[in-house]
């Protein structure tokens, strides 16, 4: 069978995705899940990650997501991210940036304080998923 | 009475002046369509957000969530006040900063102390001089262009501080966008998080029921609440922010507008004091040529 679903990508900045597609696999919170037209209808937390889709032209797509959320509808998948990049927007300096310094911080102060570990963790983790995203073919 | 060339100093300082509101007219208008796009780019994240947790509301099950639940004594409140950076926009900040201070004045003899998160200088400044207890700042945000991180850093600070019990309640105080030219200043409660409003209950109860919900409702539901709290604290400096900008250029359109009434009754005075003096000295003439006679 194959339907359209809509899929958005939405971040409280813009709309990073808008289109009509065939399959969608994305993140989630217990796993990763795809999402093909008639799905029931589900909602989860995503975990940070990469987004894949395929547009009508069998042409597949990668997106990063991190923190939010994804609505599935029979013909709809909504996702509400706290940021998202496809993956030509993708800032491969910063991330590698971002990467060391998230390191730096695990290395050497990890007795310190656990909230900024927590946050260290977390921003290593994003850094490390969109390198992977740029080096992806 | 003053002489010509005072009165011609005078028009050429006014003219300057005039250029000046003029020119930061023209620059708030600019930032103020700039605000206005990310506002507009907010929406669609803002609506979604809040009718999936309206739903989500309606089906977690009751006292979900410690952030939910109003505290007995409230003894430490903490205010996150929005204002700008910078003046020369009216009443902006002294409204903002009324706002505050009647807040505080109605809670006033009931023992409570106040904290404040300030975003702007000029909130900042006013506590400073009150001498209230300022826990965090943030300069250069209001105004600028500011990322969803920023509130989200900050909103984690005031969800962790709630959690722990350094404050029982949590306000924003900001300016609502109503329109060119009437921003309210407004007074929002943000932690113990006030009922969510379920918007049209049997609709959303008709849109939700069957949905499969991962990892459980519950727990979903405790996933979005603090985030709640940072698209709150994130919509609320994006209003400030294109508050800002739309009543600075109303005063500037306004200071402008008064320069050039000043400017025509300058040019007036300018004229007459001239023409009084080629009066004066044409007199001064045919009273000569009189007396020579």
């Amino acid at each position: 069978m194959a339907g359209n679903i809509h899929l958005e990508v939405v971040t409280p900045e813009k709309i990073v995705v808008s289109e009509e597609v065939q399959i969608v696999a994305s993140p989630g919170s217990l796993g990763e899940f795809g999402v093909l037209s008639g799905h029931t209808p589900f909602l989860t937390t995503l975990n940070t990650g990469i987004m894949r889709y395929t547009d009508l032209n069998e042409k597949e797509y990668y997106v990063f997501v991190s923190g939010g959320f994804a609505e599935a509808l029979p013909d709809k998948v909504t996702v509400l991210a706290e940021s998202a990049e496809r993956r030509s927007d993708v800032d491969l300096e910063r991330a590698k940036a971002a990467m060391e310094r998230a390191e730096k911080l695990l290395a050497e102060e990890r007795s310190r304080e656990d909230i900024d570990f927590s946050r260290a963790s977390a921003s290593l983790e994003r850094a490390t998923v969109r390198i992977r995203l740029v080096g992806l073919s | 009475m003053a002489t010509l060339k005072d009165i011609l100093l005078k028009i050429s300082a006014v003219k300057k002046t005039r250029q000046i509101t003029k020119a930061m007219n023209m620059v708030a208008a600019s930032r103020l369509r700039g605000a206005q796009t990310s506002m507009e780019a907010f929406r669609p994240y803002a609506g979604k957000f809040s009718e999936v947790l309206g739903s989500l509301a309606q089906r977690a099950g009751e006292e979900a969530n410690p952030l939910l639940v109003p505290r007995e004594e409230v003894k430490n409140v903490h205010v996150v006040l929005c204002t700008s950076d910078r003046g020369l926009c009216g009443g902006f900040n002294v409204n903002l900063i009324e706002k505050a201070a009647a807040f505080m004045k109605e809670k006033a003899d009931t023992g409570i102390d106040f904290s404040f998160t300030n975003f702007g200088k000029k909130g900042r400044d006013w506590c400073r001089k009150e001498k209230l207890q300022i826990d965090n700042e943030h300069l250069g945000v209001v105004g600028a262009s500011f990322g969803f991180n920023t509130a989200a850093t900050v909103g984690k600070n005031l969800v962790d501080a709630f959690l722990e019990g350094t404050y029982d309640e949590v306000y924003v105080v900001y300016a609502e966008f109503a329109s060119m030219a009437r921003q309210l200043p407004v007074l929002q409660q943000l932690l113990p998080i006030p009922p969510i409003e379920t918007g049209g209950a049997e609709e959303a109860g008709a849109y939700m029921p069957e949905h499969i919900c991962e990892p459980s409702t519950d727990s979903l539901f405790g996933d979005m609440l603090p985030r709640n709290v940072y698209v709150q604290i994130y919509s609320a400096l994006l209003e400030t922010s294109t508050s800002e900008h739309a009543a600075r250029m109303m005063s500037m359109d306004n200071a402008t507008k008064a320069c050039s009434d000043m400017l025509e009754n300058l040019t007036l005075v300018y004229n007459k004091a001239r023409q009084a003096a080629i009066t004066a000295e044409l007199m001064d003439i045919v009273g000569g040529a009189e007396a020579l006679r």
